[in-house]
């Protein structure tokens, strides 16, 4: 093990989120430098991470949902119709019932749970692919959408817009900063220090060896470091803004979702389904209950998303969530699943979704065309992917390799990277009868 | 026999991987027109000395010398190995199930005319190669419509079209019924009488101990010796001992069985195959299983014995017609997997790899994925209890790894099927039934198996044990039952065995009086 990864290990290898993030994060860094630098200091500007998290936070909503689909091995092309078939159902019951806002998001949410039940029900009960279920729901619900709407935008009005829109308000002392976000950076610095010292508890109750003292010294520093960093930019931007409600919104579901991919029964099987159906079932993971609540999730996910959205926007429209779908799969992908199923993190998608945004935003800010971003994108999806892809095959460190094993601690063993192991359970690369999985 | 020429000559081979050495100097000499053994426990080097051979790890990866056909040759890859004439035949076959027989055999290896597959050709050249290997079937008939015995000669075929030289067979019968093994192994003697040099790496020592002309012992990645065997008096403990470098006194562990009242009961159960309606694969089985006792099911591949076993566990199979279980003389209802573990059922199949185990999970994962609730508050893992449970049953069961953060993946498959036993272990059942315990795994390892099922039963829980070894069967179960075309055809108490009156009982529907 050469000097660097002993580093990465021991600053990295105490807590697992963190450390199977490393090589995503690197990459995530080193795409803000860069832009930092072809912007001239515009990229890391209060304003401009402001409006990042505004403009994104609904892909990664989205990334969220269709991490776990992914994961169970399934697919959902129907996410962005969904949003907006949602969209419009609750501008339209806000508009013509006047229904308060707040119920209208109640609606909205049981929209999405019934459109998700509904692809569910195909999937896991009458075993059609998702694929197949999503795309005639794409079809089906961005027909409907068009419909109740008459292809026409419907406003909604100010309480809605809130939670796509919305800031913090400005409470207590006058200090030259959003106050709410300071505290909410203050929770952030001292939730990191606490799960730093829970860490190193459980390894010493388990009997593992912990790193030394310094080195979750420098680890807590860097973090603390980088969320001070961003905490004073989200707070120090024009008054009256502050971190969106749409991102707090997204950090609650990613911590949320986070905890239940990684430490409950209940997540747990989404991955042994998607990892091995067959053996999943032998187990007693109920099978279809996985699938179907998997893909009535991600109904709920994008009807959320498509509120956001409308809400930030002010108005549903006809093209409201046109090919979202594409942006939450490729944030996925970066972010290290594995097309077959079976593996993959909540974080590695949410980093892949903001390796995503902060490319395109650096693009946009650099005056690039809307034609070249896209080409950009798709090659960079198409590199990311396939760089890891040959770094596996020649057994090197595997940045998205390190961040699919889900349930690992990162540095259990020099083993970890060995590209096969001599046993006699290795079969030569050939094509077996059995083949299961190929990850990305 | 020793006269003849090396074909192959592989001098101090090393190779290492991060962090371990697989191969720390082998040598290897393979007389043409012999069949060469090589034998060693799990993890000894002897598949990763055959994807050195193949070119599967490049000239360059690993340390030494190759020779073969008296020069000296460095592969690239496994092409240019197959281009000399090297083919390898894996225990995971390499065919497409989709395909016919005689696509599969031309698979990447096409006649070709004017550009175009030449059909005709490659029709009659199937036809020939199935006689040569002595596989009746119709060259159009689809790889999944015939059974594992057949599809592995279809791969041998396939060598042969190929041009084969030096035939490797890594685990060849392993998958195969008796009638199947010995199909195999005679034709392996067939292809030496053609002068074609094979290598088989085989754990049933008692078919190396009948074909293999010399036999390369490996352990821990060293060459410990190699046996002539018509010079050197060579029977099963004698290579045995050199496998695990000492001598097993004895195959199955000593035991006092101490048996106790009826825990299961099976009455008139009967199962239909999944698909075609009228096939029944279980025809109103009864049978029983006391607290402490080891029992067999004997019986070819396909008499109904696994579809039994899944069809009991959650109704895992097939479609259920009828039957009653009773435990402990009370019905229980078992009309799915958790149904199962809920009442102290627990399965081990028969392919660990393909159902019995998530390969992406770790060690500790695997461990408690049976049965979570045991280690969860409100659906929440205690990852603290999760890795203590693992750590006690990687000691208690010997299971060899670094840590149980390993991914399962890269165990050997004795170390796996600890895996998949401790899985069971920990649902804390009452019937275990373990569908070929043993497959695939090398000797010291089958010995500690072997351990765990009598202690298992020592703890007064019932055990199935579903063997295609009769050997295994006799040396480790209290009673036997045989089965044969979904009929249990007898039952025989361990005092009364007789392997010859079993085999008759597996091979006929005759029931024969119960002893």
């Amino acid at each position: 093990m050469s000097g660097f990864q002993e580093v990465k290990k021991n600053l990295f290898g105490g807590s697992a989120s963190v450390s199977r993030q490393f090589g995503m994060i690197f990459t995530l860094v080193a795409i803000i430098l860069l832009f930092q630098v072809l912007t001239d200091g515009l990229t890391l500007t209060s304003g401009n991470l402001i409006a990042v998290v505004s403009q994104y936070s609904y892909i990664l909503i989205l990334a969220i949902g269709m991490l776990m689909v992914i994961v169970a091995g399934h697919i959902d092309l129907s996410v962005g119709s969904i949003a907006a078939f949602t969209g419009i159902v609750v501008a339209k019951s806000m508009q013509n019932l006047d229904l308060p806002w707040p119920l209208a998001i109640l609606l909205g949410l049981a929209v999405g749970a019934v459109i998700g039940a509904w692809h569910g029900f195909w999937v896991a009960y009458v075993g059609v692919p998702a694929f197949i279920v999503t795309l005639a729901g794409m079809l089906v619900f961005r027909g409907g959408n068009q419909f109740i709407g008459n292809a026409d935008t419907v406003p909604v009005p100010e309480g809605f817009r809130e939670i796509g829109a919305g800031y913090l308000p400005e409470v207590g002392p006058s200090t030259g900063y959003n106050n709410l976000t300071l505290l909410l950076g203050v929770i952030a610095c001292v939730a990191v220090v606490w799960r730093e010292s829970r860490a190193r508890s459980t390894r010493r109750e388990m009997g593992t060896q912990n790193a030394p003292l310094w080195i979750s010294g420098v680890r807590l520093a860097l973090m603390v470091g980088v969320i001070a960093f961003a905490t004073l930019r989200f707070a120090g931007g024009r008054v009256g803004t502050s971190l969106p409600v749409s991102g707090i919104i997204l950090i609650v579901l990613v911590l949320a979702y986070s905890f239940y991919t990684r430490n409950t029964v209940g997540g747990r099987s989404i991955y042994a389904v998607g990892g091995n159906a067959r053996a999943a079932e032998l187990s007693g993971v109920k099978l279809k209950r996985v699938n179907f609540l998997v893909m009535t999730n991600m109904g709920i996910l994008s009807a959320l998303a498509g509120m956001i959205f409308v809400a930030r926007s002010a108005a549903s429209g006809p093209q409201d969530g046109l090919s979202w779908e594409l942006d939450a799969i490729a944030a996925v992908f970066i972010g290290g699943a594995a097309v077959s199923g079976g593996l993959g993190t909540i974080g590695g998608s949410i980093v892949g979704g903001l390796v995503m945004a902060l490319l395109n935003n650096g693009l946009q800010l650099m005056g690039v065309g809307v034609d070249l971003v896209q080409i950009i994108k798709g090659l960079v999806l198409l590199l990311a992917v396939a760089l890891d892809v040959y770094n596996k095959s020649q057994g090197r460190f595997s940045v998205i390799g390190s961040l699919t094993r889900p349930f690992r601690r990162q540095g259990s063993s020099p083993a970890a990277e060995r590209p096969d192991s001599p046993s006699d359970s290795d079969r030569l690369p050939v094509r077996p009868l059995t083949h299961r999985k190929t990850s990305v | 026999m020793s006269a003849a020429p090396a074909l192959l000559e592989m001098r101090s081979i090393t190779k290492s991987f991060p962090g371990v050495t697989a191969l720390a100097g082998v040598d290897l000499v393979v007389r043409a027109g012999e069949i060469h053994a090589i034998c060693g426990e799990n993890g000894a080097g002897k598949s990763t000395l055959m994807k050195v051979l193949s070119g599967v790890h490049q000239h360059g990866t690993y340390g030494g010398e190759i020779f073969y056909g008296g020069h000296e040759v460095r592969f690239r890859g496994i092409r240019a190995s197959e281009d000399a004439g090297i083919v390898i035949i894996h225990q995971e076959l390499a065919l497409v199930p989709g395909m016919s027989i005689t696509e599969n055999i031309f698979l990447g290896n096409e006649p070709r005319k004017r550009g175009a597959i030449d059909w005709k050709v490659a029709q009659r050249r199937a036809l020939e190669l199935m006689e040569q290997v002595g596989l009746k079937e119709d060259p159009d008939t689809l790889i999944m419509d015939i059974g594992v015995g057949k599809q592995q000669l279809v791969e041998i075929a396939k060598a042969f079209a190929k041009d084969v030289k030096l035939l490797i067979l890594d685990e060849p019968t392993a998958a195969l019924n008796e009638a199947d093994s010995r199909h195999l192994l005679d034709l392996l003697r067939e292809f030496k009488r053609q002068g074609i040099t094979s290598i088989i790496i085989s754990h049933k020592l008692n078919e190396i101990e009948a074909i293999a002309d010399s036999i390369t012992i490996l352990r821990d990645g060293r060459t410990i010796e190699t046996l002539d065997v018509r010079a050197d008096g060579v029977n099963e403990a004698r290579i045995v001992r050199g496998m695990v470098g000492r001598e097993l006194s004895s195959r199955f562990p000593d035991h006092t069985p101490d048996i106790g009242e009826v825990l299961f009961e099976v009455r008139d159960w009967t199962v239909r195959h999944p698909i075609s309606s009228e096939r029944l694969v279980c025809k109103g089985s009864n049978f029983t299983v006391r607290r402490g006792e080891v029992v067999g099911f004997a019986g070819l591949m396909g008499s109904g014995r696994s579809e039994l076993a899944m069809s009991l566990f959650g109704r895992s199979y097939g479609v259920w017609l009828g039957g009653r279980i009773y435990k402990n003389g009370v019905e229980i209802q078992v009309k799915s997997v958790s149904d199962a573990i809920k009442h102290g059922l627990a399965y081990v199949s028969e392919d660990r790899k393909a159902i019995g185990l998530n390969l992406l999970d770790d060690i500790k994962t695997s461990v408690v994925a049976a049965k979570p609730a045991k280690i969860a508050r409100r659906g929440v893992i205690d990852q603290v209890a999760e890795y203590r449970t693992a750590e006690g049953y990687r000691r208690d069961l010997r299971i060899k790894t670094p840590s149980v953060d390993e991914g399962v993946a890269k165990l050997s498959g004795g170390n796996q099927q600890k895996v998949v036993l401790a899985k069971w272990m920990f649902t804390d059942p009452d019937l275990l039934i373990l569908d070929e315990p043993t497959r695939g795994i090398d000797v010291g390892a089958k010995f500690e198996i072997y351990g765990i099922i009598q202690r298992l039963a020592a703890q007064g829980r019932g055990v199935v044990v579903i063997s295609s070894e009769l050997p295994e069967l006799i040396g480790l179960c209290d009673r036997i039952y045989t089965m044969f075309e979904g009929t249990i055809t007898g039952e025989v108490a361990r005092a009364d065995v007789d392997p010859e009156r079993l085999m008759t009982q597996m091979t006929t529907t005759r029931k024969m009086p119960v002893s």
